[in-house]
C-alpha cells in the first residue's frame, strides 16, 4: 500500500509536467486548429536557455524567470515568422511546418550544446516527507505547477486581454468585427504556449537529464494527456496529463517493463480515438439546436 | 442631411470572381438604409466589403476614412458595428462575457453593460449562462447587444428576423429603433421582411445579381407596384 502511494504521488508529479505541456498544445490548437509538434523541443531549447543562464551563475529562479520571458517573446517570434505565412494555406501545410520547426530545435540544441546528458540542478531539496511518501521534488514540481495554472487561470479568466484572446480562438471572424486584433491574439497565444512549454522543461530536466531529445518521449505523454481530456479543453489538458503521469508510473511499476511506458501513451491514444474521440472534456460548449 | 457612410461605385470579389459591379449607397447621419434583394444579390457581400471582410475596389468613405484600405479591426475602431449573418455569438462565453468582448475597444464596459441590460432586461436574468444556450431572439438581441458595447456610430445589421417568430422580430426592431433614437446611430440594414423594413427606414436600395436596380426613399420604393408584387406580395 505503500509503494502504491508513492507510485501514485510521483506519478502526479509527472503528470503535472504532461499536463502543462499538454495545456500548451490544447492553446495552439483551440487558436488555431494546429498540433504544434514543436512544443516539445521548443520547451527543450527554454531548458537549455535556464541551463546556460544556471551555469553563468544566476541564481535558479532568477534564471527561471528570465527564461520564461525570452520564451515568451521565442514563441511570439515563431507566430509571426514561421506560422503567420502559412496560417491561411491548408492546415497539412501548417502541421509539417511544426515538424519542421522540431528538427531545426533538435538539430541547433545538438550543434549548440552537443547531444552529451547534462545534469540540470533541481530547485528543491532532495528530501522526503510523511514517511518516505513523496519527495520534496516532487512536492515542488506540483506546487509550481499549480502556481503556473492558477496564474493562467486568473488571466483567461479576468482580465480583458484573456478575454479577447478567448474570443479570437473560438470565433476569429466575429472577434475582428468587435475590433479585436486577432493576429496580435495569436502571436499572444504562442508566446504564452512556449512559456508553458518552458516550465515544463525546466521541471523535467532534473529528472530526465537535459539533452536535445530530452523532450520526445514527454511530448508523447502530453499529447496522450491532451487528446484525454479532448484537447479542445484546457481543464481536460491537465485532468488527462494527470491521469496518464499517475498511469504510466502505476503500469510500469506493476505491470510491465519500464523500457514499455511509452507503449502505454500509444495505447492509450488508441483507445481514446476508437471509443471516445471528444476524450473526456471534448464537448463542453452547451448548443441549442 | 450628411452622409455618414457612402458608397461610391464599390465592386467586390471572391477570389477572381466580381459579385459587386460598382454599387453606390448611401447612409445618412441618424437615417436608417435598408438593402432589399432576393438571395445571391450581393446584400451580404455588400456588407462584407464595408468592413473589409471582401476584397474590394472602389470608394468606401466613413467619416472621413477610406474604408476600403483599411482591415476590419480598424474599421471596427472607427465605429462601425457589424452584426453578421449568423449573428456571431461566441456561444461558449456567458452573456456577459460575450457584451465585454463588444466593450473591448472602447471602453467603459461595466457602464454601458448596465444600458443594454436596460433595452434588454432578458440578458440581465441570463448574464451567468453560456451564450449558446439561448433562444434564436435571445441570442439575436445579445448580438446587437454586443455590438452597440462598441459605442457604434454605424451599426449594420444582416437579416436580423433570419428563423425567428413574427413576434419576436417585432419586438427587436422596436428596440433597435429606440436605440437608433436615444444614442444616435445610424442603421444599415439587411433584411428579408421588406414589408417591415420599409416601415422603418428612411432609404431603400433594390440590389439585384451585384446591381442596384432602384433606389430612393424607403416610401417611393414601398409604393412602387414593381416592388410591391415582387417583394411585398400585394
Amino acid at each position: 500500500m505503500h509503494q502504491f502511494l508513492q507510485q501514485i504521488f510521483s506519478g502526479l508529479a509527472a503528470g503535472a509536467v504532461y499536463a502543462s505541456l499538454a495545456l500548451a498544445l490544447v492553446m495552439i490548437y483551440r487558436a488555431t486548429d494546429l498540433v504544434n509538434f514543436a512544443q516539445g523541443e521548443m520547451a527543450m531549447f527554454s531548458t537549455y536557455i535556464a541551463w546556460t543562464l544556471v551555469n553563468a551563475g544566476l541564481p535558479f529562479w532568477a534564471a527561471f524567470v528570465i527564461t520564461l520571458a525570452v520564451s515568451f517573446v521565442g514563441g511570439m517570434l515563431i507566430e509571426r515568422i514561421v506560422i503567420r505565412p502559412v496560417e491561411s494555406t491548408s492546415i497539412l501545410t501548417a502541421v509539417v511546418v511544426t515538424i519542421g520547426l522540431l528538427l531545426i530545435f533538435n538539430a541547433t540544441a545538438g550543434w549548440i550544446y552537443s547531444y552529451t546528458l547534462q545534469e540540470f540542478p533541481s530547485p528543491f531539496p532532495d528530501r522526503t516527507l510523511f514517511g518516505a511518501l513523496m519527495t520534496t521534488r516532487d512536492v515542488g514540481v506540483i506546487a509550481v505547477t499549480l502556481v503556473m495554472l492558477a496564474a493562467l487561470f486568473c488571466f483567461f479568466r479576468f482580465t480583458a486581454t484573456g478575454l479577447a484572446m478567448r474570443a479570437a480562438a473560438q470565433n476569429p471572424e466575429s472577434a475582428r468585427l468587435s475590433g479585436i486584433r486577432v493576429g496580435r491574439m495569436l502571436a499572444l497565444g504562442w508566446g504564452f504556449a512556449a512559456a508553458i512549454g518552458a516550465v515544463a522543461g525546466i521541471m523535467v530536466a532534473p529528472v530526465l537529464f537535459l539533452d536535445p531529445n530530452m523532450m520526445g518521449g514527454v511530448l508523447l505523454y502530453a499529447f496522450t494527456g491532451a487528446l484525454l481530456g479532448g484537447i479542445t479543453s484546457p481543464v481536460g489538458a491537465v485532468i488527462g496529463g494527470l491521469i496518464v503521469g499517475v498511469t504510466e508510473n502505476l503500469v510500469g511499476t506493476y505491470l510491465i517493463a519500464s523500457q514499455l511506458k511509452l507503449t502505454v501513451a500509444l495505447i492509450l491514444i488508441i483507445l481514446v480515438l476508437v471509443l471516445k474521440p471528444n476524450g473526456l472534456f471534448g464537448t463542453a460548449v452547451v448548443r441549442r439546436v | 442631411m450628411a452622409a455618414i457612410l457612402e458608397l461610391r461605385a464599390v465592386k467586390a470579389f471572391y477570389g477572381q470572381s466580381e459579385v459587386l459591379h460598382g454599387i453606390d449607397l448611401v447612409v445618412e447621419e441618424g437615417g436608417m438604409t435598408v438593402l432589399l434583394g432576393a438571395n445571391g444579390a450581393g446584400k451580404t457581400t455588400t456588407l462584407r466589403a464595408i468592413c473589409g471582410m471582401v476584397r474590394s475596389e472602389g470608394e468606401i468613405l466613413f467619416r472621413g476614412h477610406r474604408l476600403e484600405r483599411c482591415t476590419t479591426e480598424q474599421i471596427a475602431g472607427f465605429g462601425v458595428a457589424h452584426v453578421p449573418e449568423g449573428r456571431g455569438t461566441f456561444i461558449g462565453l456567458t452573456v456577459e462575457e460575450n457584451l465585454r468582448i463588444g466593450g473591448y475597444t472602447a471602453g467603459r464596459p461595466n457602464e454601458k453593460m448596465q444600458l443594454m441590460y436596460g433595452y434588454f432586461p432578458i440578458l440581465a436574468q441570463r448574464r451567468r449562462q453560456q451564450a449558446g444556450a439561448l433562444s434564436g431572439g435571445e441570442q439575436q438581441m445579445l448580438a446587437i447587444a454586443r455590438a452597440l458595447m462598441m459605442s457604434p456610430r454605424l451599426l449594420v445589421l444582416d437579416e436580423p428576423s433570419f428563423g425567428l417568430a413574427p413576434r419576436v422580430v417585432e419586438a427587436i426592431f422596436g428596440i433597435v429603433e429606440r436605440i437608433k433614437r436615444e444614442q444616435r446611430v445610424s442603421v444599415l440594414l439587411v433584411e428579408q421582411n421588406a414589408s417591415l423594413a420599409l416601415e422603418m427606414a428612411d432609404r431603400a436600395y433594390l440590389l439585384e445579381t451585384g446591381y442596384v436596380v432602384t433606389s430612393g426613399s424607403a416610401k417611393a420604393l414601398a409604393d412602387d407596384p414593381q416592388i410591391r408584387r415582387s417583394y411585398l406580395g400585394y
